[in-house]
């Protein structure tokens, strides 16, 4: 995958997490927890649509490097 | 409107029901030398509820005369004095003492004039406590007021407010007919602002105390400011309640009453009586033969329950009307509107 | 022969609108089967039927609001026969008609069901619509208050086709004013259509003001507060999570509801309810889950049974209630009964929360957000992840004493995770 399909494959993810956030207006910098307003158990969601889609998991100790729109693009642009 | 809402009072003073009442008292004694005072207790020991407090050294033993604990016979003076000219104002101290003088007042007071063609008015004022809410049990709690105002011949007047305890005596001691006026007891501590220059007020009208359009919540007495309450609680949910203060119960303003139903098209009455055989029901009544189509959900009622009124607290004030009851009874009035 | 009645799917629940019927008049049904989707104010509810049969008939419509215990459907024993169809009389006369006017009643029988198939959401199917239209209007003498029907009158409206929204039902004025104004009553009618939805967020919000009122006015709360350890709970999860599947891991949640769950087996005056004056222990642990809603709102959904089920279960139960809280699609078992409400601020929310009871439940559980605090320790100053767990209890059922063994009961089964 490049990295426009995985960035529609990350903004997908989170269509389904929070249907009603307007995705359009993301920067790719903004906090997605926040920004988002999503849960832990959002968050859980958001991985298992990520893995379904690219076929990585991520492991809970590299959550950390989920944490912005361009930052999850990276880390999987990384392991794909 | 009446003299209850004037809008260009020159001065408001602060003032307990009491003090209004105790004004009252001062202006008629005043005005009138006919007028005078007598009861248990009124003279030298200020009133049982200090309505009196301080008339005595005002204006002698002649005028504020205290009475033996006999109800029977001081109201028969003061129906004796009044057929002799007189303007005598009775205290009797709550409602349930008054049963014991039910013969005089029942019999006399409110006979004498219908049966002499005409010729004997009876131009007496009675005063009584009446209503709970004090931890005063089941023998000086009950309102019964209802079925005084079941009798032709008299008039029945609950003030709730400062300006009706200030306003109604003169009026009703200018009445020719016997007059009993209701006092809760529960409102004479109540405090507030009234126009330095109160005075009398008509005793032949109900008063819009609050204007809505979702529902009417008819009251008197000691159930105005529940009623007052429930609407304001009413009000931060949505629901703009009319509140109608009846003030006269004998002869009833029904066409207050039925102005005000043609206005919301929903009736509540809160009474403080028993629901059977209640003021309550004698309003609903009118309601119904008066303004049935006007009606958009069958007339309720909030009343007291059917029992002797307890002593313990949290039992008498379960049996007492109560603003959350008001606001569930209105609620359920609207539907699924509210 | 027996009844489906609308169920109560909450405390503060008096009425439901029946939004689809998931079965036909004939089809076979078994305890459990979903049989209708009902709108509460609050949610959408996937509703189960409890016994096995044969649904002989639909006596609500779809789009119909109705009080809670209100018949829905009759149900036969399966291999019994269908009675005999109805004579077309019975179907027809409508309510405001005189008894006795026979001719009139068989015209009616010919004509058309009318306007309640235009008071139908789209999602309905409208065969059985239109039939359980006819059939409870055959059953229903229609309400209406004395004005409604003067106004119906003279706008030429027929008050028995209308719903009523007035007390018990009943037909009010302004009912009959929708009705005649034709397309603000599409609106209000469409259960499902956008601006319905906004209404029901509306009054899931006034269901919520009510209960959460009721339980301030009602309810003598008391809250205790207590600082929960966390390291050992979260070390162990890290490293079970290590292992698992990305589709088994857990939340520390999971943790923290079977902690609770536990810990409320034990404590006969947390877990119930207060109804006519006492206390009413439960014998099972159903787990009420606080779930924000993004518009705004919040619903409690129930995990059943939650201190048989282990934390696995738990996480996976919990996800899908999640899921489908926030899709507005609960089944009926997941409303109403639960006996104690746990909310759970998440890794976003403020350091604790004071929980406002809900009524008739007895107690509140609240966690605030798991943060690295200072920890004494054994005479020692460290670091360790905490979080705050409060409780808000009833003081009619239970006291501060009872209160602080019930925290420290969470707190003790909390350090030995791998048991939960």
């Amino acid at each position: 995958m490049n990295r426009e399909a995985l960035r529609a494959a990350v903004l997908a993810a989170l269509g389904d997490v929070a249907p009603e956030a307007e995705l359009d207006r993301l920067e790719p910098a903004a906090e997605l927890r926040e920004v988002l307003d999503l849960d832990s158990i959002d968050f859980l969601r958001f991985v298992q649509h990520l893995a379904a889609a690219t076929g990585i998991e991520v492991p809970e100790s590299d959550y950390a490097q989920l944490a912005t729109l361009e930052g999850v693009v990276a880390y999987l642009a990384a392991r794909s | 409107m009446s003299e209850t809402q004037r809008s260009d009072p020159p001065a408001r003073i602060r003032q307990s029901y009491r003090d209004a009442l105790r004004e009252a008292h001062r202006d008629a004694l005043r005005r009138d030398e006919r007028v005078f005072l007598m009861g248990e207790d009124v003279g030298r020991y200020g009133g049982c509820f200090a309505v009196s407090r301080g008339l005595l050294d005002e204006f002698g033993p002649e005028r504020i005369r205290d009475t033996p604990l006999s109800e029977s016979a001081f109201v028969g003076a003061g129906i004796g004095a009044a057929l002799g000219g007189m303007r005598p104002i009775v205290e009797i101290m709550t409602v349930n003492f008054s049963l014991l003088a039910l013969d005089q007042i029942v019999n006399n007071a409110a006979s004498l004039l219908h049966m002499s063609g005409g010729q004997l008015a009876v131009p007496l004022v009675i005063r009584m406590t009446t209503g709970a809410g004090r931890q005063l049990a089941a023998q000086h709690s009950h309102s019964l007021e209802g079925w005084y105002a079941h009798i032709p011949g008299i008039k029945v007047l609950a003030p709730a407010t400062l300006e009706d305890a200030r306003g109604m005596l003169w009026t009703a001691l200018e009445d020719p007919d016997p007059v009993l006026i209701f006092e809760h007891g529960a409102l004479y501590g109540v405090e507030g602002e009234i126009a330095a220059d109160a005075g009398p007020v008509p005793i032949d009208r109900a008063a819009l105390r609050r204007p809505g359009r979702d529902v009417s919540l008819f009251a008197y007495g000691g159930t105005l400011g529940k009623a007052l309450a429930a609407a304001d609680a009413l009000a931060a949910e949505g629901v703009e309640a009319e509140v109608i203060d009846l003030r006269t119960l004998r002869p009833l303003d029904t066409a207050t009453i039925l102005e005000s139903v043609a206005r919301t098209h929903r009736a509540l009455v809160v009474d403080e009586g028993w629901r059977s055989g209640s003021l309550a029901a004698e309003v609903i009544a009118r309601i119904v033969e008066g303004a049935f189509y006007e009606l958009d959900a069958p007339p309720a009622r909030v009343c007291s329950a059917e029992v002797p009124m307890p002593y313990a607290k949290h039992l008498e004030d379960a049996a007492l009307p109560q603003a959350p009851r008001i606001v569930d009874a209105a609620r359920r009035l609207l539907g699924d509107a509210a | 022969m027996s009844e489906f009645r609308m169920p109560s799917l909450g405390a503060d629940m008096e009425a439901g609108t029946l939004v689809e019927w998931r079965v036909r008049p004939g089809d076979a049904v078994r305890r459990g089967d979903i049989v209708a989707l009902v709108d509460t104010d609050k949610a959408v509810i996937e509703v189960e039927i409890w016994e096995d049969g044969v649904v002989d008939e639909l006596l609500v419509a779809a789009g119909q609001k109705v009080p809670v215990g209100t018949p829905l459907a009759r149900l036969r024993a399966a291999g019994a026969t269908p009675p005999p169809p109805a004579p077309a009389a019975v179907a027809a006369p409508r309510p405001t008609e005189k008894p006795g006017a026979a001719p009139r009643a068989a015209e009616a029988a010919a004509a058309p069901p009318a306007p309640p198939a235009s008071a139908q959401p789209p999602v309905a199917p409208a065969p059985i619509a239109v039939e359980a239209a006819a059939a409870a209007a055959a059953t229903r003498r229609v309400h209406a208050t004395p004005l409604a029907r003067r106004i119906a009158e003279s706008l030429g409206v027929d008050v028995a086709a209308l719903e009523g929204t007035g007390p018990g039902g009943a037909v009010t004025r302004a009912d009959v004013e929708r009705a005649a104004s034709p397309p603000r009553a599409a609106v209000a009618s469409a259960a499902l259509a956008p601006p319905a939805a906004e209404l029901r967020a509306a009054r899931a919000r006034q269901a919520m003001a009510a209960a959460m009122a009721r339980s301030k006015r009602e309810i003598p709360h008391y809250y205790l507060t207590t600082r929960i350890d966390l390291a050992h709970a979260l070390a162990w999860l890290a490293a079970e999570n290590a292992r698992r599947a990305l589709a088994d891991r857990l939340l520390p949640a999971a943790l923290l509801l079977r902690a609770v769950a536990l810990a409320a087996r034990e404590a006969p005056e947390m877990n119930g309810f207060f109804v006519d004056g006492t206390l009413r222990p439960a014998a099972c642990v159903h787990l009420g889950v606080g779930v924000s809603l993004r518009q705004g709102g919040l619903v409690a959904p129930t995990l059943r049974d939650a201190d048989t089920k282990n934390a696995s279960v738990v996480m996976r139960e919990l996800t899908d209630l999640v899921a489908r809280t926030r899709a507005g699609v609960l089944r009926s078992s997941e409303l109403g009964d639960a006996t104690l409400t746990v909310t759970n601020l998440g890794d976003q929310g403020a350091e604790s929360v004071h929980g406002v009871i809900y009524p008739p439940q007895v107690a509140l559980v609240g966690f605030g957000r798991i943060a690295e605090q200072p920890w004494a320790h054994d005479g020692f100053l460290g670091v360790r992840p905490v979080v705050v767990a409060t409780l808000a209890a009833d003081h009619r059922a239970s006291d501060g004493h009872r209160g602080s063994r019930f925290l420290a009961a969470v707190d003790r089964l909390l350090q030995t995770p791998e048991k939960l």
